[in-house]
Formats: structure tokens, C-alpha cells, sequence
């Protein structure tokens, strides 16, 4: 009886726990401390392999890596500022503002686009921008413009696409959270003598926090690690790390190198995540959802 | 006296639903006003007008004579006591009642006196660090109303906020709710569902249905004088009574039961000879077994069907003659009536003045037969 039922949940834990540590092991654990191997890993002039940091000092002493790598950060930031000045208000509009039917509506308006690939996606921002596109023709047909006017392959553009395909991760988790906060907060909050910013401050910023810096942390992870919107929209200017790590990997064939550099984003992501939570007072726990 | 509030002809419609419908009250200054009323009556949209969360169809609001139609609510000499209390949870006790104060942009060495004055006003010395889930229903309960005292409002609202409590702590902060408004001596606009919360409490009840206000009174004219059927149901608990008003040849006024039983009443003068009428009688005012040379009494034969035992509330529910409903029955808990069973016939009587006649307009408080 009792050997019955331990085995039972034994069986039971073992069906949960396989698949999540086959997921770690394999796709995170494994690749990942191969990357870092790699990455210490260097050939001398002779062809001789052996253990180096030389992978790492190439990035700091090559301005062209680490301006990219600068850049790319920095612009992240920028894009997931941008990305929270639209979520905040579209969320507020959405929980707070019009009723349950259209909340629906607006948030199936909002996840349609994610519906096609972002490869698509960012054809359609192509489409719209290009110098043959859509505005152009309109602009120039009414007489606005005297000749089409390039508004691709710049910082602007780039900037703009990666917002428009990245917004979205911004939006959910706020909605989710603005969702809790109770109408008769804010009510209370204006009855007590506040006006509409101080409520924004006092009230929605603070509750909303978890929901916010979740919607940050994933719009900053996947600005940083994307690949194609600053490849399609961006031109030869804009250059973004993910590419050098692609060159260095696909061009060069410099696997270690590349291991290095992949590395290194993967540390600045962390190291930006760890000292966001930390300046905020959030917890890793209650920013993921897990408790809340 | 001065008037704290003065509400005219207000009305408010969402759509083709009118919520509150031409009301107007006037409440003196430092009084304990309660408005009463079933859920959906219109009693919540009310207060928040007055508060200016919701702003009238039309209608007038005046609070200490300064017209207040158009002023947002966060400029307004008026607080609101929240039926969740609506405490803000990512602040402490003292951060939550000096909010207010705050915004008012009073410095901070003032705030703190404040707030820590109030809270001995309110019995939480102290309790200033606390976090708001530390706190109990009744604690939590009294930071809202300190939050809101604080700012020395002109009237203070309470939108039903003893609703989430349980009994005893309901019971309790009754008492202590009305004694508190009795030492502040702010005006307090309360509004409540429980006709006992009201009756209590309140200098004056208004009792509202369906957008409008039935009666405003002492609670005590509201139970033994209530000016129309609603009041006479919904205010405490109440016998009815359904038949034709007659007039005899002596000139004195009966009831006639759908039995055939007549019932003396007083005259009314708004009812003729032939109207169809509700008649009401309390539980409390039926004697059992009457001294039979009482006069001006009606006396009833039944049948004792139930005894519903509930401490000092007991009750007998009594089958009279062939009327569907029975009669309900106050028993008093003194030993005299200890002999009663179930199945017994009794008589019941009382004493004409003390019932109340209304035409029979249908109104119900709730699902009865």
C-alpha cells in the first residue's frame, strides 16, 4: 500500500521533471558550456590549438566590435523605452478605458500582425518605407513631396521596426497586471486630492512594476538578440552584434571567436536584467510570474 | 443650521436607465445621514456624485453653498469611503493617510503630527509603519476612515462600508462608527443596504428605491410612521395584509380580507370606499391571546404552524384563516408564552392604531408568494 503510492508519485514526478531537464540539458545547459569551451580556445600562428583569452581581448582592442556592441546595447535601450512610452498607455486604454467587448477586439487587433512570421513582418514595414513604397507614392502622388524620399536603411527606421515587432511583449504582461489593479484605487487616489499624474506615479506605476519590468526584461532580451529586422531595415550603418556573431560564425568560420562574442551578449543581457531588478526592488520570482 | 450639502433635483441616466431620478436632500451641517436602500436602487450613484466621480444627467449640488457641478473630485471638500476601502497596498498605514495631506502640499513635520493624531483618534497609536495586509477588517477598516478624517472634509461618504465585515465586527463597528461621528462631529452621508445599520446610526434616513426617495425621516417616524408601502416592507420586518377598504354605517373604516375577515383600521384620507389595500402590520405589536376587554383591538384566529426560536429575535409563524401567508409573530423570550407548541390555535390581536394602511401597489421587497 504504502510502496504502491510512493512509486505512484514517484512515476508522476519523473513524467514532469524528464522533459523540463532534457530541455535544459540539452538545449540550454550543453550548448551553452560547449560556447563557453570554445570561446577560451584559440589557434597560434602555427595552426596549434590550445586555451586563450585571445577571443575576448580581439573584441576590446577591434573598435569595430565593441562600437557594435555598444551600439547594440545602447539602442536596446532606446527601443525598449520607446516600447514602454506605447505600452503603458495602450494597456491603460485598453484595461481601463473601453469595455470588455472591445478589449477583445483591440487585443486580437494587436496580436494579428504576430500571426505571420516577423521575417514577413518586416517586409511589410519594407513595403510601406522603401523608396518605391507606399507612402512614397502617396505623398508624391498628392504633390507633398516633389520626389520620393528613402526612408529606409537608418538608425530611425531600424529603431522603428524592431519597436513595431517587439511592442507587443511590452503590451501583455502590463495589460496583465493593469488588469488587477482595482478601479476604486485610482478613484480613490483622485478623491483624496491627486491629479491624473501623481495617480500614473503613486498608484499604476507602482502596482504595475512586476508587469512592467517583465514586459522590459523580454522586450530588452529579444531587441538585443534579434537578427533580421536590423539586417533587412537597418543598411550597412547600422550595424547590430548579432550580425558580427553571425560573421563570425558563418563568414569567418571562427567558431571561437564567435563563441566569445555570443557570450559576451549573453552577459551584458544578464548583467542588465540582474541590476534593473535590483534598482527597482523586483524580484526574479514575482517579475516572471511565478509567486505572485 | 448650516447645510453641509444640498443636492438638487439631480438626475442621472446611463442610456435609457434613469439611476437616480430628480433627488434632493438637504443634510445639516455635523448630522449622521444615512441613505437606504435595496442593491440597484440608485444609492451608490448618488454618492458618487456627490463625490464627483460621476457627473449628473442634470441637477445641482451644493456642498456648504459653493456649487460643486463641473469640480473634479480631487478639488472637492468631500472624501469617500470605499466599499473595498480601497486602501492603497503599496503603501504603509501613515503613507496611506498622508496621502491626502500630501498632495495638499502641507509640510512634512505637519503631516506627521496629523497623521499621528488621528490614529489615536481612531485607536491605531502606532500602527503608522504597518503594512495595509498586516492589518485586521476592522483595523484596515478604521485606517480608510482615518485617511479620509484627516483631511477635515466638509462631508464625509461611506459607500456601504461595514458590507464586507462579518456580524460581529458589523455589530461593533456600528456602534463604534456612530460614536466616532459623534466626536469628530463631521457629516456623515452613509449608504447601506441593512435597514438595522441605518436605523442605528442615523439622525436621518432617506429611504430610496428605484432612483428615487421614498420617504426622509428619523428612523423612528420611518418604523411606526412610514409614508409609503416600500418603506413599510423594507424597514424592518412587517406583516401584510391584502383587501378592500370599506367604510361602515357607524363611520368607522375596515378592511376586508380576501376571507372575508374584517380588520378595524384609522382612517386614511388618501384611500376611498372600495380600494383595493396593502395593510401592515409588526411582528412586535401582535399580542397572543389579547385581554378580550382591550378595546379597539382586532383580534384573528390561527394556527400556530412554526416556532422559529432565535434568542430575543424568536418568532411564530401562524396559519390564519384560509390567507395564504402566514403571520409572523414576535415571541417575546419572558417565560409567559413557553407553553406554545406547534399545532396549538392561538389568538392574535392588535391595537388599531399601531397598523398602517397604504393602496395596494404591488411593490415587493423580495420573492414572496
Amino acid at each position: 500500500m504504502m510502496n504502491s503510492k510512493r512509486s505512484k508519485i514517484r512515476w508522476s514526478f519523473l513524467v514532469f521533471f524528464i522533459p523540463v531537464f532534457l530541455w535544459l540539458t540539452l538545449l540550454f545547459l550543453l550548448p551553452n558550456v560547449e560556447l563557453i569551451r570554445l570561446s577560451f580556445i584559440g589557434t597560434d600562428y602555427y595552426g596549434q590549438s590550445g586555451a586563450t583569452l585571445g577571443n575576448y581581448t580581439v573584441f576590446f582592442h577591434e573598435p569595430i566590435y565593441w562600437l557594435t556592441f555598444t551600439r547594440t546595447v545602447g539602442y536596446s535601450f532606446v527601443v525598449t523605452f520607446v516600447c514602454l512610452l506605447i505600452g503603458l498607455p495602450v494597456s491603460f486604454y485598453i484595461t481601463k478605458v473601453v469595455g470588455l467587448r472591445l478589449k477583445g477586439l483591440i487585443m486580437t487587433l494587436i496580436l494579428v500582425p504576430f500571426w505571420v512570421s516577423e521575417i514577413v513582418r518586416v517586409y511589410g514595414m519594407i513595403l510601406l518605407l522603401r523608396e518605391t513604397g507606399i507612402i512614397n507614392r502617396i505623398l508624391v502622388g498628392i504633390g507633398i513631396w516633389k520626389q520620393p524620399i528613402e526612408m529606409l536603411y537608418n538608425d530611425v527606421s531600424m529603431v522603428m521596426g524592431i519597436v513595431y515587432t517587439a511592442t507587443l511583449f511590452m503590451i501583455v504582461p502590463i495589460v496583465g497586471v493593469m488588469d488587477s489593479l482595482d478601479d476604486s484605487l485610482i478613484e480613490a487616489a483622485h478623491d483624496l486630492g491627486a491629479n491624473k499624474l501623481i495617480i500614473w506615479w503613486k498608484i499604476i506605476f507602482p502596482h504595475c512594476m512586476p508587469g512592467i519590468m517583465s514586459g522590459c526584461i523580454v522586450v530588452f532580451m529579444l531587441v538585443l538578440g534579434n537578427y533580421i529586422t536590423p539586417s533587412l531595415m537597418g543598411g550597412k550603418y547600422s550595424l547590430w552584434f548579432t550580425q558580427q556573431i553571425y560573421n563570425q560564425f558563418i563568414a569567418y568560420v571562427n567558431w571561437n571567436r564567435g563563441a566569445a562574442f555570443g557570450f559576451l551578449l549573453l552577459t551584458i543581457s544578464s548583467l542588465v536584467i540582474w541590476s534593473a531588478l535590483k534598482l527597482t526592488g523586483q524580484k526574479l520570482s514575482r517579475v516572471s510570474g511565478v509567486v505572485k | 443650521m448650516k447645510l453641509a450639502l444640498s443636492v438638487r433635483e439631480i438626475t442621472k441616466k446611463f442610456g435609457t436607465f434613469t439611476a437616480v431620478n430628480q433627488v434632493s436632500l438637504d443634510v445639516e451641517d455635523g448630522r449622521f445621514f444615512s441613505i437606504l436602500g435595496p442593491s440597484g436602487c440608485g444609492k451608490t450613484t448618488l454618492l458618487r456624485m456627490i463625490a464627483g466621480l460621476t457627473e449628473p444627467t442634470e441637477g445641482s449640488i451644493e456642498i456648504r453653498g459653493q456649487n460643486m457641478v463641473g469640480v473634479s473630485p480631487n478639488k472637492r471638500p468631500v472624501n469617500l469611503i470605499f466599499q473595498h476601502l480601497a486602501l492603497f497596498p503599496m503603501m504603509n498605514v501613515e503613507e496611506n493617510i498622508a496621502f491626502g495631506l500630501k498632495r495638499r502640499g502641507e509640510s512634512n513635520p505637519a503631516i506627521r503630527k496629523k497623521v499621528e493624531t488621528i490614529l489615536e483618534r481612531v485607536d491605531l497609536p502606532g500602527f503608522g509603519e504597518k503594512k495595509i495586509d498586516q492589518l485586521s477588517g476592522g483595523q484596515k477598516q478604521r485606517v480608510a476612515i482615518a485617511r479620509c478624517l484627516v483631511l477635515d472634509p466638509a462631508v464625509l461618504l461611506l459607500d456601504e462600508p461595514l458590507g464586507a465585515l462579518d456580524l460581529k465586527l458589523r455589530e461593533h463597528m456600528k456602534v463604534e462608527l456612530k460614536n466616532l461621528q459623534a466626536k469628530v462631529g463631521t457629516t456623515f452621508i452613509y449608504i447601506t443596504h441593512d435597514q438595522s445599520e441605518a436605523l442605528v446610526m442615523s439622525d436621518k434616513v432617506a429611504v430610496m428605491n428605484k432612483g428615487i426617495f421614498e420617504q426622509i425621516d428619523t428612523p423612528e417616524n420611518l418604523y411606526y410612521h412610514p409614508a409609503s408601502s416600500f418603506v413599510a416592507q423594507f424597514v424592518g420586518q412587517n406583516n401584510k395584509f391584502i383587501g378592500k377598504f370599506e367604510k361602515d354605517i357607524s363611520g368607522s373604516f375596515f378592511v376586508v380580507l380576501e376571507d372575508g375577515q374584517k380588520l378595524q383600521v384609522n382612517s386614511v384620507p388618501t384611500l376611498k370606499p372600495g380600494d383595493r389595500v396593502e395593510l401592515f402590520t409588526r411582528p412586535e405589536a401582535m399580542m397572543i391571546n389579547p385581554n378580550p376587554e382591550l378595546s379597539d383591538i382586532n383580534v384573528l384566529q390561527g394556527k400556530v404552524n412554526s416556532i422559529l426560536f432565535d434568542g430575543g429575535n424568536s418568532r411564530l409563524m401562524v396559519a390564519v384563516g384560509k390567507l395564504a401567508k402566514e403571520v409572523i409573530v414576535a415571541l417575546p423570550q419572558n417565560t409567559l408564552h413557553d407553553h406554545i407548541q406547534p399545532g396549538d390555535k392561538i389568538k392574535l390581536g392588535w391595537n388599531t392604531a399601531s397598523s398602517v394602511c397604504f393602496k395596494d401597489t404591488g411593490v415587493k421587497t423580495y420573492d414572496e408568494l
